[in-house]
């Protein structure tokens, strides 16, 4: 049911981890569901240095971690912003239509990373999101 | 390598049910119903093959109806004897971790005016008969639950469950397709009303089942059409599948002990070694009440399609939960009913292994689970946060 694209990036992610004191997390999904997925980010002068992922989730959510983790490195945080899932899915060549949510969550998680960041930027003390393992 | 570990979805055909199989494609073709000698060759057929599963299950020949597949037979059962007995009652009783064609029968009961009990079941998947007890009453028309289930292999007491049933006039049906390969069959022992098989499931061909009906039980038709099964399933008799079908239970009884010793010896090989060399994992099942041939275990912090996959690149076939839930998102319906965690049930895979695996494939399944499933915990959130990101805590 998955193309070659998300097969190759699902065996082969990139940007597996976590990036030690980041710039900015974000922890979006729940174990319920069966979706986590954590990105964090280096950000130096409003530019994505460095992302990387940890997920807990079928093939397609780890497909999706890994190329929304490609397609933010280099880009500015305004940029990444305005990253949507469907350029994700574009990027995957396609996803069957019940994993569609999956990408949203790297959407989602990415927006909520940079929200983290430019809340530390401005010292603001933000809820860290945590999640808790029943 | 390639390693099969999904005999409870299907199994290969057997090369002599094969065999047996293909003179009636080309040469004794005739429709079992014609009356000239191309038909009577095939009624002849046909008629042997009930003979055969009739003495194998102990029932009289006129007591089994060839079905397509043992869905339909479940069907036939459920839909045709709550019909047939409307005015007696409007209840049936299922279990809750039955399979999809009895579950989405008993629904499509409910939509239709029926009340639909559904039995729960303990942590190792068993349904208790005080439970039947109390949930039956007199509007109860039929009670059905599965013999063996299909995601952890756990056998149920159908006996006293059957015997429960009868004492408040209900009829008793059970769903045995994951019990033949693997247990004697005996309809009168088992005290039961209707019984549903299938042929894929030991080592005989896809698209055939039976339904067996006790003489004297009335139920509606399910498929209206010709006079075939005695006029109460119509549709041209598949004469290779049905020949098939006899074929592959005769084999699988006679040679139920060597293999049911063989596959048991392999599963628990694979259970020891699952349970000493991988962490955070959950055995799902009865250790006492079970077919030989099912593992069926959570691992916590992974999910159960990305572990799928990944022993598919390797080459080996295996299910998480139950091959025909892997389009939903939905865990397993069995293992929330045992309590699992949702959570954990997420990372629950099936291994249902047969006559032809090895030890070779058993141990190479092992090795090649050991690091699928720390890849994906290495990029799992949840086991990053248990256990700090370090394997052997």
């Amino acid at each position: 049911m998955y193309n070659q694209k998300v097969l190759d990036a699902f065996a082969n992610p990139k940007n597996v981890g976590e990036i030690e004191n980041p710039d900015g997390e974000g922890t979006v999904g729940n174990a319920t569901c069966g979706d986590i997925m954590k990105i964090t980010l280096r950000i130096v002068d409003d530019k994505i240095v460095d992302a990387k992922f940890q997920t807990f989730g079928c093939a397609a959510a780890i497909a999706t971690s890994s190329t929304a983790t490609q397609m933010v490195i280099g880009m500015t945080v305004d940029e990444a912003l305005k990253l949507t899932n469907a350029r994700v899915v574009e990027e995957l060549e396609g996803l069957p239509p019940q994993k569609i949510h999956c990408s949203v969550l790297a959407e989602e998680a990415i927006k909520k990373a940079i929200e983290d960041y430019r809340a530390k930027q401005q010292n603001k003390t933000v809820d860290k999101s945590h999640i808790e393992y029943v | 390598m390639r390693v099969y570990a999904d005999h409870a979805a299907t199994t290969p055909c057997d090369k002599r049910v094969v065999d047996a199989i293909l003179p009636y494609f080309c040469d004794d073709f005739g429709n079992a119903d014609s009356q000239h000698c191309f038909g009577r060759d095939t009624a002849k057929a046909v008629a042997d093959a009930r003979e055969t599963i009739a003495n194998i299950i102990g029932c009289k020949p006129n007591e089994l109806y060839f079905t397509g597949s043992g869905t339909e037979a479940d069907n036939w059962a459920l839909k045709g004897v709550a019909l047939h007995r409307k005015d007696k009652g409007n209840h049936v009783i299922i279990s809750v971790i039955e399979h999809h064609a009895v579950l989405t029968a008993a629904d499509w009961l409910e939509n239709n005016g029926f009340r639909v009990t559904r039995l729960p079941v303990d942590s190792t998947g068993l349904v208790s008969v005080a439970d039947l007890e109390k949930a039956i009453d007199d509007q109860t028309i039929l009670v059905s639950i599965m013999y063996v289930n299909n995601e952890v292999g756990t056998i149920q007491p159908i006996k006293e469950l059957a015997e429960v049933a009868h004492k408040h006039g209900a009829l008793f049906h059970s769903d045995c397709v994951q019990a033949m390969p693997y247990m004697k069959i005996d309809v009168k022992e088992l005290g039961v009303d209707l019984l549903t098989m299938s042929g894929h499931k030991f080592y005989g061909p896809k698209g055939v089942g039976a339904l067996y009906i006790r003489n004297g039980v009335k139920l509606d038709k399910l498929i209206c059409g010709g006079g075939q099964e005695r006029s109460q399933r119509g549709g041209t008799t598949n004469t290779p599948a049905v020949v098939g079908m006899a074929k592959a239970l005769e084999i699988a009884q006679a040679e139920m002990e060597q293999n049911n010793t063989h596959i048991s010896k392999l599963r628990d090989r694979f259970v020891d070694r699952v349970l000493a060399e991988i962490p955070y994992v959950r055995f799902n099942g009865n250790r006492e009440h079970r077919v030989p041939s099912i593992a069926n275990f959570s691992f916590e912090f992974v999910e159960g399609e990305g572990i799928l996959m990944l022993m598919d690149f390797n080459g080996i076939a295996v299910s998480s939960g139950s091959a025909c839930s892997s389009g939903s998102l939905d865990p397993s319906h069995v293992l929330l009913a045992m309590g699992v965690p949702i959570e954990v049930s997420h990372g629950s895979i099936r291994f249902s292994f047969g006559k032809d695996n090895t030890v070779e494939e058993v141990d190479y399944t092992v090795d090649k689970l050991k690091d699928t499933i720390s890849k994906l915990r290495e990029m799992s959130p949840l086991f990053n946060l248990k256990t700090g990101g370090t394997y052997n805590v």
